[in-house]
C-alpha cells in the first residue's frame, strides 16, 4: 500500500487537472466517496495494532480536511470560470446605438423666444398675447400713428377686405394689456407678426417679442438698464450696447439699440422708447402720473446672433438639416 | 437720402471728419447707411482736349485722336468711344497712370497705331453706374489741370436712412441744422440777398383751396438764354446726390430742393394759358405727367390747373404740357407749401414716388417757399441770364401751421429721463436747435422754429434734449418695482411643455407661415375660407390657415424631396376661422408622421408609422392634462383623411382634435409619395387641467385574470373595455387588451380578443371567489351585450 502522503499528492494533482466540476466530483469520489481511498483506510485501522491507531487516524482525516479544502477551492476556481465564460459570451458591442426613438428638437425661433421668456420671466414680466389679425385702432391709431402718417406706409401691411389687418408688430398687445389690467403693468408680449415683405432680409411673417413697463417713475434710464441686463443675459456675455435716436411713433424719446458685435461693427437688435403720451391716454392711463417705457424685439434676428444663422429665410424652409442642429 | 459731404460743410464746418460726422448724426437719429468717398484714385488724369479725330486705319470702330493736355506736343491716342469729337473736353490718362477701377495704363498698340494714353468714360474713373462713352466736359473746363481738382474731389456722400418725422432733414440745410446743434458750429447762410426784380411781370395764381395751398411763391423770369448749360459744381452735386442734370431750370430746381428741402416746380410760361390755380381734381380728370404717363387723378388730389386743365399734380409731377425744354426763354418758379394731410399716401396711389412728393409727404417748412424762389432764381439768373419780375406769395395765414408756445418743465426731464440736467445746458441744447427759450415758472415756454413743426409737446422737447445731450450720457439705472407673486395656474398645460413632450417623442418643431394657399386649405380643412388677404404676397400666401396641416405637409414634402426619408414634424401656432368681421384665433399643436415609426436600426425590424403609433404621441400629450378616460376617440369622416383611419377627439362632448390617415387622394397635390398620419389638437380644449386628487394607494395585492372572447370585428376597443370594466366598478381596477386576432381558427368578420383584468380591493386582500365572480360577471355582460363568446 502507497503511503499517505504519495495518495494526497496523487488527488491533489487530480484535483488540480479536473477540467469541470464532472471531472471533479468524480475525483472526490474516487478519494473522499463511501467507497474512496481514504474511506477504506479508515475501516482498515481495524487491522493495525491498538497503540497505532490514533495516529494514523489522526494522519488520514488530515489527508481528508485536506482533500476536501483542495476540492472546494478546486469547485468554487471551476464556478467563477464557468460564470465568467457565460457573462463573456453575453457581452455586447456598447458602441452600437440604442434601440427605439430618436428625440427631435425645436425650431430656433422657439428657442430664442423661450429663453427670451424666461429671462423677463425672472425679472416679474407677465407673459401676454393678442390676436394676430388686428384691427387699424389697436395696431396704429392706439399707437399714436394717425391716419396717413408717413410711418404707416413704412409697415408694409396686409390687409384684409374691410380694413382689419395682420399686425404689423407685437405693440397691440400693449394696448390691449393696459386697456384690460390697467397699471401698474410689466408685461412681454411675443408672437408672429407679418408684414408685406419678402426678400433676402426679409419674411412675410417673424416673430416679435414686445415689452412694456408702466409705473409711478419709471424713466429712460431704467429702460437703459433693463435692455443691457437682458442683452446680456441672452448672450451670457458682456456686452456693449449703444442707444441710438430713432423714431417710433409710439415712444419718445425713442431709440434703436445696437450691439456691438464681430469685428468692431454694431448690430440692429432692437427698438424702444419712452412710451408717448398719447398711447398712455389711448390706453386711459393718466400720462402725468405714470410713464412707462416700451421694447420690440425681432426674435429672429436675436436667434441670428446667438446661432450664427446668416440667412433669415432658412427659418422657414423648415430644412431638417437646418432644424436638427437646433436640439 | 444722400448728401454730399463738402456741400454740406459749405453750410456749416465742424472739425470732425465725415466718419466722425456721420457717427455723431447717427447717434442723433439720423442713421447713416453708408458713406461713399467718389473720386478717389484720379492722381494723373487730366482734362484734355481733341484737337483732331481721325479714322483709325484697320478699325471701323475706332478713332485715331490727337489730344492736347496744354503741352506743346499733341497726345496720339486710340479711342473706342462713339462720342468721341473734335474739340471735345475729357478726361485723360496717361502710361503710369492706375485708374479706379485698378487698370494701369501702359503704352500700347492698337490694331497696329500707338495709343498713348486713354480718354475716359465716368464708369472707368468711378464717377458714374453709367456711360455712354467718353466723360464730356463743359467747353470752358481748363486743359491740363487735373481732374480731381475741377470737379471738387474727392468727396463723400452720405447716405442716411431719415425717421420719418424728420421731414424738415431731407436737405442739405436740415442735416446741417443738426450738425449744428449737435457740435455748436454755427450754420453758415450762404444764400444772397433777394434777387431784385428787373421787369414787373408777374402770372396770376389763384388759390381755390388755400386750406390745401397755405402759403404759394411764385416768380416769372423771362428771357433766358436757352442754350446756357448748368455748370460743372451743380451738376457734380447732382450727380453725386443722385440726380441726373437735365436742363439749367430742371437742375436749379433740384439743387435747391436737395439743399433747402422745398421742392420747386418750373413751367414754361409761355405754355401756361391763363391763372394757374391750385385745387382739389376733378372727377375723372386727367392729366399727363413730366413722365409721359397719362394718369386719371382722383379727387381727394390736390392739382396745378390752367385754362386747359390740369397740368400737374401737386407736390408729386408736373406736367408734360407746361414742361421746360431747350426752347424755353419764360420761366415761372413755383414753391408751394402743400400741407402733409393733402399729399399722404396720395403719390402712391398713383404708383409714383418723387423726391418731392416725398418730402411733401413727411413735411415741409411752411415758411420756406420764398427762401426757395429767391435761390431758384439767383442761380437761374446766373446760369442762364434773364430778366426776374418781384416775387409773388399767396399766404393764407390762417391756414398756416400755428407756432404754439410750449411749456416745458424742468423736474420733467429729470423725470423722463432718469437724469439731470443743469438748466444752462437744457436751454443751450434747445438755442442750439434754433428754439427760442423764456424762461417760464418751474421750467421754459418754448417756441419751435417753423421749421421744427414736429416739435408739438412736452415730449418732443425732452426728446431733443435727450437726442443732443446724447443718450449714451444718460445712465443706466434698475427700477425698483413692486412685484407681488403671481397665481401659477395648473388649470392648464404650458405649452412649452407639450413641446418639450412631443420633442422627446421625436418630433421636430417647424414654423410654417400662417397664409397659405386656397385650394390647400379647402382640401384639408375642408371650408370656404373668408379670411383671405387683400394684398397677399402671392396666391400661395393669400388664406389664413384655417389648419396646420397644409403647411406642415409642404414642409414634409420638402424634406422628403431631400432624401429624408422619416418625417416628424410638430407646430404649435394659431388657425383662423369665421368670417371677416367676426374671426376667432385658435391655438393648435399639429404633428405629421411619415416614413418608418422608429429611425432605421440593427435592434428593431424597420416598420412603417400606423395610427397607433401618433396616436401614443397624441395621447401622451393628453395625458399631460391628467385624467386621460375622459378623452375619446370617434370614428369620424374627415376631408383630409382616410375613411377608417380617422378618429375625432373627444373631451366632456366636445370636438377637441382630430388624427388619422392622410387620404391618399391628397397625396399627389403636396408632393408626397409615402402614407402621411396627421394629428392637430385645440391647445386650450386639449390641455385645460386641474391639479390632480390624491387617492391612498392599496396595500393588499392585486389579481390578474385573463380571457379571450370572440367578438365581431366592428365591436370597438373602448366598447370592450367598458363593458367589461363596468361588470365589477370595485374589484376591477384596471382593463388592458394584449392581444387581437384575427384569421384561422376565428370565423370571418369575427375577432378575438384577449382582455387583462387586473383586480384590486383598498381594504382587504382579494379572494379567488372574488376574482371568479367578477370574471363571471365580466363574461356575462360580454356575452349579452356583443354575444361574445369565450375561448378556451
Amino acid at each position: 500500500m502507497r503511503a499517505l502522503s504519495e495518495l494526497v499528492q496523487t488527488a491533489a494533482s487530480e484535483i488540480d487537472a479536473a477540467t469541470d466540476l464532472a471531472a471533479l466530483d468524480a475525483v472526490r469520489v474516487t478519494y473522499l466517496g463511501k467507497k474512496g481511498e481514504l474511506r477504506a483506510r479508515l475501516k482498515s485501522l481495524s487491522d493495525l495494532p491498538v497503540d497505532e491507531r490514533p495516529t494514523v487516524g489522526q494522519e488520514i482525516n488530515q489527508a481528508k480536511q485536506e482533500l476536501q479544502g483542495l476540492i472546494n477551492a478546486r469547485r468554487e476556481a471551476l464556478g467563477t470560470a464557468a460564470l465568467e465564460a457565460t457573462l463573456a459570451g453575453d457581452a455586447v458591442d456598447v458602441t452600437l446605438p440604442g434601440r427605439g426613438a430618436s428625440i427631435g428638437g425645436r425650431h430656433p425661433v422657439s428657442r430664442a423666444m423661450t429663453r427670451i421668456e424666461k429671462i423677463f420671466c425672472k425679472a416679474g414680466f407677465g407673459v401676454r398675447t393678442g390676436p394676430e389679425i388686428e384691427d387699424d385702432f389697436h395696431n396704429f391709431t392706439a399707437l399714436n400713428f394717425p391716419e396717413n402718417h408717413p410711418a404707416r406706409a413704412e409697415h408694409d401691411t396686409f390687409f384684409f377686405p374691410g380694413g382689419n389687418l395682420l399686425r404689423t408688430h407685437t405693440s397691440p398687445v400693449q394696448i390691449r394689456s393696459m386697456v384690460e389690467e390697467g397699471v401698474p403693468i410689466r408685461i412681454i408680449a411675443p408672437g408672429r407678426v407679418y408684414r408685406c415683405d419678402s426678400d433676402q432680409t426679409h419674411t412675410p411673417m417673424f416673430h416679435q417679442v414686445e415689452g412694456l413697463v408702466i409705473d409711478r417713475g419709471i424713466s429712460l434710464a431704467n429702460l437703459k438698464a433693463v435692455l443691457h441686463q437682458f442683452v446680456e443675459s441672452f448672450f451670457e456675455r458682456e456686452a456693449q450696447l449703444r442707444f441710438r435716436a430713432s423714431y417710433f411713433p409710439f415712444t419718445e424719446p425713442s431709440a434703436e439699440v445696437d450691439i456691438l458685435w464681430e469685428k468692431g461693427k454694431w448690430l440692429e437688435i432692437l427698438g424702444c422708447g419712452m412710451v408717448h403720451p398719447n398711447v398712455l391716454e389711448a390706453a386711459g392711463v393718466d400720462s402725468e402720473e405714470f410713464t412707462g417705457y416700451a421694447f420690440g424685439m425681432g426674435v429672429e434676428r436675436l436667434a441670428m446672433l446667438r446661432y450664427g444663422v446668416t440667412d433669415l429665410r432658412t427659418f422657414f424652409e423648415n430644412d431638417l438639416r437646418f432644424l436638427r442642429q437646433f436640439r | 437720402m444722400k448728401i454730399v459731404a463738402s456741400w454740406l460743410r459749405e453750410w456749416v464746418d465742424p472739425d470732425l471728419d465725415t466718419e466722425a460726422l456721420g457717427h455723431r448724426l447717427t447717434m442723433a437719429g439720423h442713421e447713416v447707411d453708408d458713406i461713399r468717398t467718389e473720386g478717389d484714385g484720379l492722381e494723373g488724369v487730366v482734362i484734355a482736349e481733341v484737337v483732331a479725330v481721325n479714322k483709325h486705319p484697320d478699325a471701323d470702330r475706332l478713332s485715331v485722336c490727337q489730344v492736347s493736355d496744354g503741352s506743346s506736343e499733341t497726345i496720339e491716342v486710340v479711342c473706342g468711344a462713339p462720342n468721341v469729337v473734335k474739340g471735345m473736353k475729357s478726361p485723360l490718362a496717361t502710361p503710369g497712370v492706375t485708374l479706379p477701377n485698378g487698370l494701369k495704363l501702359r503704352k500700347s498698340k492698337i490694331r497696329g497705331v500707338t495709343s498713348n494714353g486713354m480718354l475716359c468714360s465716368a464708369v472707368e474713373l468711378g464717377l458714374g453706374d453709367e456711360s455712354d462713352g467718353i466723360m464730356s466736359l463743359p467747353e470752358d473746363a481748363p486743359v491740363g489741370t487735373a481732374l480731381a481738382e475741377y470737379l471738387g474731389l474727392p468727396d463723400a456722400v452720405i447716405d442716411f436712412d431719415l425717421t420719418p418725422n424728420r421731414g424738415d432733414c431731407f436737405s442739405v440745410l436740415g442735416i446741417a441744422r443738426d450738425v449744428s446743434a449737435l457740435t455748436g458750429t454755427k450754420i453758415k447762410d450762404a444764400i444772397a440777398a433777394p434777387v431784385a426784380a428787373t421787369i414787373d411781370d408777374t402770372h396770376p395764381v389763384q388759390v381755390e383751396l388755400p386750406e390745401g395751398c397755405p402759403n404759394f411763391a411764385g416768380r416769372v423770369i423771362r428771357n433766358i438764354d436757352p442754350a446756357a448749360e448748368s455748370p460743372v459744381w451743380m451738376t457734380e452735386k447732382l450727380r453725386r446726390s443722385g440726380l441726373r442734370s437735365i436742363h439749367p431750370v430742371v437742375d436749379v430746381t433740384n439743387y435747391v430742393m436737395l439743399e433747402l428741402g422745398q421742392p420747386l416746380h418750373a413751367y414754361d410760361l409761355k405754355l401756361v394759358s391763363g391763372a394757374i390755380r391750385p385745387r382739389l381734381a376733378k372727377k375723372g380728370e386727367k392729366v399727363t405727367l413730366l413722365d409721359e404717363k397719362e394718369v386719371s387723378v382722383n379727387a381727394d388730389t390736390l392739382v396745378i390747373s390752367d385754362d386747359s386743365g390740369a397740368i400737374g399734380l401737386a407736390g408729386i409731377m408736373g406736367g408734360l404740357s407746361t414742361a421746360v425744354s431747350d426752347s424755353t426763354v419764360d420761366v415761372f418758379f413755383e414753391a408751394a407749401f402743400w400741407p402733409q394731410e393733402f399729399m399722404a399716401g396720395r403719390a402712391r396711389s398713383y404708383g409714383l414716388h418723387t423726391d418731392a412728393s416725398l418730402r411733401f409727404e413727411r413735411g415741409v417748412d411752411p415758411a420756406g417757399q420764398a427762401r426757395a424762389v429767391e435761390r431758384a432764381s439767383a442761380l437761374l439768373l446766373e446760369i442762364s441770364g434773364g430778366d426776374a419780375g418781384p416775387l409773388v406769395m399767396n399766404t393764407a395765414t390762417e391756414f398756416l401751421p400755428k407756432r404754439e408756445t410750449i411749456h416745458l418743465r424742468r423736474a420733467r426731464i429729470t423725470k423722463l429721463l432718469g437724469l439731470h440736467l443743469d438748466d444752462p445746458t437744457v436751454v443751450e441744447i434747445l438755442q442750439r436747435l434754433g428754439l427760442e427759450v423764456a424762461p417760464a415758472e418751474d421750467g421754459w415756454d418754448i417756441t419751435a422754429p417753423s421749421h421744427r413743426f414736429d416739435l408739438e409737446i412736452e415730449v418732443d422737447l425732452i426728446e431733443e434734449i435727450a437726442r443732443i445731450y446724447g443718450y449714451d450720457a444718460i445712465p443706466e439705472t434698475t427700477a425698483i418695482a413692486e412685484t407681488p407673486l403671481e397665481v401659477v395656474t395648473e388649470s392648464k398645460i404650458e405649452l412649452e411643455y407639450v413641446a418639450m413632450t412631443l420633442v422627446a417623442r421625436d418630433y421636430q418643431e417647424v414654423i410654417t407661415y400662417s397664409f397659405i394657399d386656397l385650394e390647400s386649405n379647402k382640401k384639408l380643412a375642408g371650408v370656404d375660407p373668408e379670411l383671405v388677404l387683400s394684398n397677399p404676397i402671392s396666391s400661395e400666401m393669400s388664406v389664413m390657415r384655417a389648419s396646420l396641416w397644409p403647411g406642415m405637409l409642404i414642409a414634409a414634402a420638402a424634406n422628403a424631396a431631400r432624401q429624408q426619408d422619416r418625417v416628424r414634424l410638430f407646430e404649435i401656432g394659431k388657425s383662423f376661422h369665421g368670417s371677416l368681421g367676426d374671426h376667432t384665433e385658435v391655438v393648435r399643436i399639429a404633428g405629421v408622421a411619415m416614413g418608418s415609426a422608429l429611425p432605421e436600426q440593427w435592434g428593431s425590424k424597420s416598420q412603417a408609422v400606423d395610427f397607433f403609433d401618433i396616436k401614443s404621441d397624441v395621447s401622451a400629450l393628453l395625458n399631460l392634462a391628467g385624467d386621460t378616460s375622459r378623452f375619446e376617440f370617434v370614428t369620424t369622416e374627415h376631408t383630409a383623411l382616410q375613411p377608417g383611419q380617422a378618429a375625432n377627439i373627444v373631451r366632456d362632448g366636445q370636438i377637441i382634435g382630430v388624427i388619422g390617415k392622410l387620404h391618399p387622394r391628397h397625396l399627389k397635390s403636396f408632393d408626397l409619395k409615402r402614407d402621411a398620419f396627421l394629428f392637430e389638437l385645440d391647445a386650450a380644449a386639449a390641455l385645460a387641467s386641474t391639479a390632480p386628487t390624491a387617492t391612498p394607494v392599496s396595500k393588499y395585492p392585486s389579481i390578474r385574470r385573463d380571457i379571450a372572447v370572440v367578438v365581431d370585428d366592428k365591436i370597438s376597443a373602448d366598447d370592450l373595455v367598458s363593458t367589461v370594466a363596468s361588470a365589477a366598478p370595485d374589484l376591477i381596477s384596471s382593463v388592458r387588451i394584449f392581444d387581437i386576432y384575427k384569421g384561422p381558427g376565428i370565423e370571418a368578420g369575427l375577432k378575438s380578443v384577449a382582455l387583462g383584468l387586473i383586480l384590486q380591493e383598498t381594504s382587504r386582500t382579494l379572494t379567488d371567489d372574488d376574482a371568479d365572480a367578477a370574471m363571471t360577471a365580466a363574461v356575462r355582460k360580454l356575452e349579452e351585450k356583443f354575444a361574445a363568446e369565450l375561448r378556451d
